[in-house]
């Protein structure tokens, strides 16, 4: 069941994304292939998502009130990509206020990811839970690894 | 004026109704009626319930004072005040006046002997009280405890007092299950766990001596991940916590859980605790269906094998994750006989059950007797989330988070998402 909602999401969303791209048929050839990519990336991440993030984000990116924040339009998800690369390779247990509240749990480092999956994750909450942001990169999730 | 608009209005059986209901209120039931709508709750035949305030903030553990006055611990401060006095100028049981003290976020929150205790997430302080009950300076509390460890996560100190001075601190553990590397897929548990030394139990102090800390106090109990619903039960003169479980056991270890057991297991437990008691955790955890000791899988469990036969058994067993943040032993007489004595159990709600319907959100009856439970619990008070919907999602509308009893018996439950006290009475005769 699971896997037939992915599918069909995949398709779905190549299919859109697909005709979009027609529309310039210039760069037709590799943008059909750059957007079945995101595609496949979008439904990977929800994948890892669902495995890695979810038990304490919730389904909805809501979080868990004074527990685990929200992934909805935080500073974090939509601002410096990097920034928010690092959180997921290095876990994170500031304890600042995010969006002006506090959260007492920990998140572990999820540096065990690879960077294709964090990649994809990454993208798949930027672009879900109401937010509307660019996707990210293998590369800069690469640059923020090493880049320690 | 207003009573004219109810009496010119109202039908006769309602005002027979009514006077039957104020007459009732002189034997020990509740003097103050209930909201149209109960406040929202879902109670047995004969309760109602009020919103005695709303909007306080996070409102955490309470304190009702003989008077009819309330003390509220506040996570974290509003307006720079972690603790507030509510006071009902009128005796309609709406709490019609606020004041505030405190600038400290925490959860603690205890009136014992003319004096009201609070704690920070790493101190405790006490206020001494006039003869009506209300703190006489409350810019300049007596600094009990000092210097207990906040790391991270569990870091509330819920406190409770029993008759001889003693006052029982919990300290909870700074993780899930003493992982090498906390919450982390398939890492192995600390051996020796060394956050006991200084957290994962309760800890005693003296009640009336300035700044103890560690060296100062006894570790009561440990082996108890983390507390926060705690009481002394008068009846057998005794310390009773409520343990919240650990979380992820299919997140850290899927070869050995499904989705569906990790959502249940472990049970939330409520000991009995007798001095030097150690409740197993990290080593083992309790599973309620098994009835049985299990080692935990970071320590070489598999679901299935047993550990540490030494350490305590629950006295009662509840399903997994649901958070036990209130418990009070009931000793009042407004409510009927079968609760005395009993305990009522605030379960904040679940979190760690997704991608499986979360659960709780409701306060909970265990009947007692002889000092010992007897028989099954039985949900109480229901409703707090707003819908079965935003139960199973999680999005509470309110969660009930402290206990307290009123010096009429009527029995308060705060919420720490938007900060409404609840009375609940009992009505019926
Ligand atoms: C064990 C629980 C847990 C898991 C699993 C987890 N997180 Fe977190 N996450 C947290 C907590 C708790 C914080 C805040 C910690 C703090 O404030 O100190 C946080 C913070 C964040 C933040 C920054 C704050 C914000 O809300 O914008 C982002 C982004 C984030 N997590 C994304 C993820 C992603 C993506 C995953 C999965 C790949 C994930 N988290 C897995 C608990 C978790």
């Amino acid at each position: 069941m699971k896997r037939f909602t992915l599918i069909c999401l995949t398709v779905l969303t190549a299919v859109t994304t697909y005709t979009t791209a027609q529309k310039s048929p210039a760069k037709k050839k590799t943008a059909t292939k750059a957007t079945l990519a995101a595609a496949s990336s979008l439904a990977n991440g929800k994948l890892v998502y669902t495995q890695n993030c979810l038990s304490c984000h919730q389904a909805d990116g809501g979080g868990v009130s004074n527990m685990n924040p929200p992934l909805i339009k935080t500073t974090y998800v939509l601002g410096d990509k990097i920034r928010l690369a690092k959180i997921v390779l290095n876990g994170f247990s500031e304890k600042v206020e995010i969006e002006g509240d506090i959260y007492s749990n920990i998140m572990p480092s999820l540096n065990y990811l690879s960077n294709q999956q964090i990649a994809d994750v990454l993208t798949y909450v930027r672009s879900n839970f109401g937010n509307k942001a660019s996707a990210v990169t293998v590369a800069e999730v690469a640059k923020a690894r090493t880049g320690k | 004026m207003k009573s004219k608009a109810v009496f010119s209005t109202i039908v006769p059986m309602l005002a027979v109704a009514g006077m039957l209901w104020y007459g009732s209120g002189i034997n020990s039931t509740s003097a103050v009626g209930a909201d149209a709508d109960n406040a929202g709750l879902k109670l047995p035949a004969g309760f109602g319930a009020l919103r005695a305030a709303e909007n306080t903030g996070k409102a955490r553990h309470i304190s009702v004072t003989p008077a009819g006055d309330i003390y509220v611990k506040l996570a974290r401060p509003k307006d720079g005040k972690g603790v507030l006095f509510l006071h009902d100028t009128n005796g309609d049981g709406k709490m019609d006046e606020t004041q505030g003290f405190g600038n400290y976020g925490g959860t603690g929150m205890y009136i014992k002997d003319g004096y009201l205790y609070a704690s920070s997430n790493s101190e405790v302080f006490r206020y001494k009280l006039n003869d009506k009950q209300q703190v006489i300076d409350p810019n300049t509390p007596e600094k009990i405890v000092t210097g207990l460890i906040e790391k991270n996560q569990h870091e509330t100190k819920s406190l409770v007092l029993d008759n001889a001075g003693n006052i029982y601190v919990n300290v909870g553990a700074y993780s899930n299950s003493c992982q090498e590397k906390d919450r982390t897929p398939g890492s192995m548990g600390q051996k020796g766990c060394p956050i006991l030394d200084s957290a994962g139990g309760i800890w005693q102090f003296k009640a009336d001596k300035l700044n103890q800390t560690y060296g100062d106090g006894v570790r009561y109990a440990t082996g108890l991940r983390n507390v926060v619903g705690l009481d002394w039960n008068q009846q057998n003169n005794q310390l009773f916590v409520m343990q919240h479980g650990r979380d992820q056991l299919h997140d850290l270890f899927p070869a050995m859980y499904t989705t569906q057991q990790s959502a249940i297991y472990p049970a939330e437990c409520m000991y009995a605790l007798k001095k030097g008691d150690n409740a197993g955790w990290p080593y083992i955890y309790y599973d309620q269906d098994q009835k049985k000791k299990i080692l935990a899988p970071e320590y070489g469990g598999d679901s299935k094998k047993e550990g540490m036969p030494e350490a305590i058994t629950p006295a009662v067993a509840f399903p997994g994750h649901m958070a036990p943040n209130g418990l009070l032993f009931y000793t009042g007489s407004q409510f009927p006989e079968k609760y005395k004595n009993g305990a009522f159990i605030a379960f904040h709600g679940s979190w760690n059950r997704a991608p499986e319907p979360q659960a709780g959100f409701f306060v909970v009856f265990q009947p007692f007797k002889g000092g010992k439970p007897f028989g099954q619990y039985e949900v109480f008070a229901d409703g707090f989330t707003g819908s079965p919907e935003k139960t199973a999602s999680g999005r509470a509308d309110h969660k009930p988070c402290g206990l307290a009893q009123g010096p009429d018996g009527s029995l308060y439950v705060s919420d720490d998402v938007k900060g409404t006290i609840y009375r609940i009475v009992y009505n019926k005769k």
